[in-house]
């Protein structure tokens, strides 16, 4: 067993685990945070991506132990104080959520694409959800709520 | 079937040089970890061998891209996304910085290391023939010190480098001497971008006049490594590209290149399709040189 420490949506964690237990499975078992989902469990869906320092990854590929030292960003730290992030406003209201599986992981990857092009081209919006795979709406929803939440510029002034 | 992760030990040595007196110690018995792309997966389903493993992730001295006498050196723990963020790269190696966007989806760029597609030695691997046109050398550490060899001479089989169990890869190192160079890369997929490529093909050359005065290509998935087509280059090295020669110099370019294709059959493709199509490439590569 191995203590991992890091900083997971603004609060300092310490967790006690196998250094090769996935990061997946400490968010969802450890610590409860079940909003991070695991689809394939090989990098193939990004249902499992958070945020770490500031960077898309798949956490299902992410020994704990790696983990240490970092910022991490979960779906749970998206919104602020009960208020969704615009840009999961702009899925619910655009249809770019169905079953809800793909969701997180497709939220925290339009949050790195607009953090690196406010303003995406359909390209641009394409490739940075190109890890993110969805069976549910077939993607146009999916790409028309990250125009939205573009057009919203929900990271102006962050 | 998933493994069972409380079988496995994992640390995080504080520094390179502990590192590598573990490794020099006992060679065989502790398998590198950096970006955990390849190795994460390989734990999923059940085939990581090695059940003692150092992470290496943290060497901020192993993660660097400078400018060096006329070279750049590129650390093995530089990522993907390191890569394409590169100005310099995107300047003088602008097939690096395609390779690298198209290995696969931002969050494996994210964490993804070049040392890992290179000792991880897939004939699939999209950045080794790009560092094979471009005449790059490697650097390895242990604790008896740094050797260099000619990129070239890496790779000696399927999944097979020179690279011994005391060693990591420290860096590589490329000439930025391609300044008016032709340069071509082409990938061909399932889903293209992010599928392990089934072809890729990578060139530079350099033309005078209408001849070709200089010319290199380097693919994956046409042996059992990556390779420089070595056999294609020197049929095509002072080839014509004149309009009455084109269709014979790009005849040879094809015979040869068949010459040297010796790709495997797998889940992925047929030997003789990726034969075709890596033919193709080259057709299309040599047309555009012609242009
Ligand atoms: C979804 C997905 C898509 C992918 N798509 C592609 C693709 O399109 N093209 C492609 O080429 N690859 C692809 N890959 C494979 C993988 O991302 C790359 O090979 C990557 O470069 C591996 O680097 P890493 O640091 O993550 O390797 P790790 O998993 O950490 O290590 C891989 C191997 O390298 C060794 N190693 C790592 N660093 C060093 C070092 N400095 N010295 C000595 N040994 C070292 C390890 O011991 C291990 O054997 C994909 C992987 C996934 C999961
Ligand atoms: S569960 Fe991690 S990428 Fe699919
Ligand atoms: S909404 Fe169901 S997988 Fe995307």
């Amino acid at each position: 067993m191995s203590k991992v420490q890091f900083l997971l949506n603004g609060q300092q964690q310490s967790v006690e685990v196998p250094p090769m237990k996935r990061l997946l499975d400490v968010l969802r078992e450890d610590l409860r945070l079940t909003g991070t989902k695991e689809g394939c469990g090989e990098g193939e869906c990004g249902a499992c991506a958070v945020l770490m320092n500031g960077e898309l990854v798949n956490s299902c590929l992410i020994p704990a132990l790696q983990a240490e030292g970092t910022r991490l960003c979960t779906i749970e730290g998206v919104s602020t104080d009960g208020h969704l992030h615009p840009i999961q406003q702009c899925f619910l209201e655009r249809g770019g959520a169905q079953c809800g599986i793909c969701t997180p992981g497709m939220i925290l990857a339009t949050h790195q694409l607009l953090d690196k092009y406010p303003n995406p081209t359909m390209e641009q919006i394409q490739e940075g959800l190109g890890g993110n795979l969805c069976r549910c709406t077939g993607y146009m929803r999916i790409f028309e709520s990250v125009q939205e939440a573009a057009a919203l510029n929900p990271l102006a002034g962050k | 079937m998933r493994s069972d992760v409380t079988e496995y030990e994992l640390s995080a040595p504080a520094t390179l040089q502990e590192m590598l007196s573990l490794l020099a110690a006992e060679p065989g018995k502790y398998t590198p970890i950096a970006g955990g792309t390849e190795l994460m997966v390989a734990l999923g389903v059940g085939r990581l061998q090695s059940r003692s493993l150092l992470s290496l992730q943290h060497f901020q001295e192993l993660r660097f891209l400078r400018e060096e006498d006329g070279h750049v050196v590129i650390g093995a723990n530089t990522t993907f996304t390191d890569l394409r963020r590169s100005a310099l790269i995107a300047e003088h190696l602008p097939l690096l910085a395609q390779s690298a966007s198209w290995t696969g989806a931002i969050a494996n760029q994210n964490r993804g290391t070049l040392g890992g597609n290179i000792v991880n030695a897939s004939p699939a691997a999209d950045n080794p023939p790009v560092l094979l046109v471009y005449g790059a050398s490697i650097t390895l550490i242990s604790a008896s010190g740094m050797r260099t060899l000619d990129y070239n001479d890496f790779h000696l089989g399927y999944k097979k480098t020179q690279l011994r169990a005391d060693e990591l890869v420290h860096s590589v190192r490329i000439p930025l001497a391609y300044q008016g160079y032709r340069q071509y890369i082409r990938k061909v997929g399932t889903r293209n971008a992010l599928a392990i490529s089934k072809i890729a093909l990578a060139g530079i050359a350099r033309t005078e006049g209408t001849r070709i005065a200089e010319i290199r290509l380097g693919a994956a998935s046409l042996t059992d490594r990556p390779i420089r087509c070595l056999a294609a280059e020197k049929a095509l090295t002072g080839a014509s590209l004149a309009a009455d020669s084109l269709e014979a110099t790009l005849q040879a370019g094809r015979a040869a290149l068949a010459m040297e294709a010796k790709p495997i059959d797998d889940i992925r493709s047929t030997a003789r399709y990726r034969s075709a199509v890596a033919e193709n490439l080259l057709e299309e590569f040599l047309r555009s040189l012609a242009e």
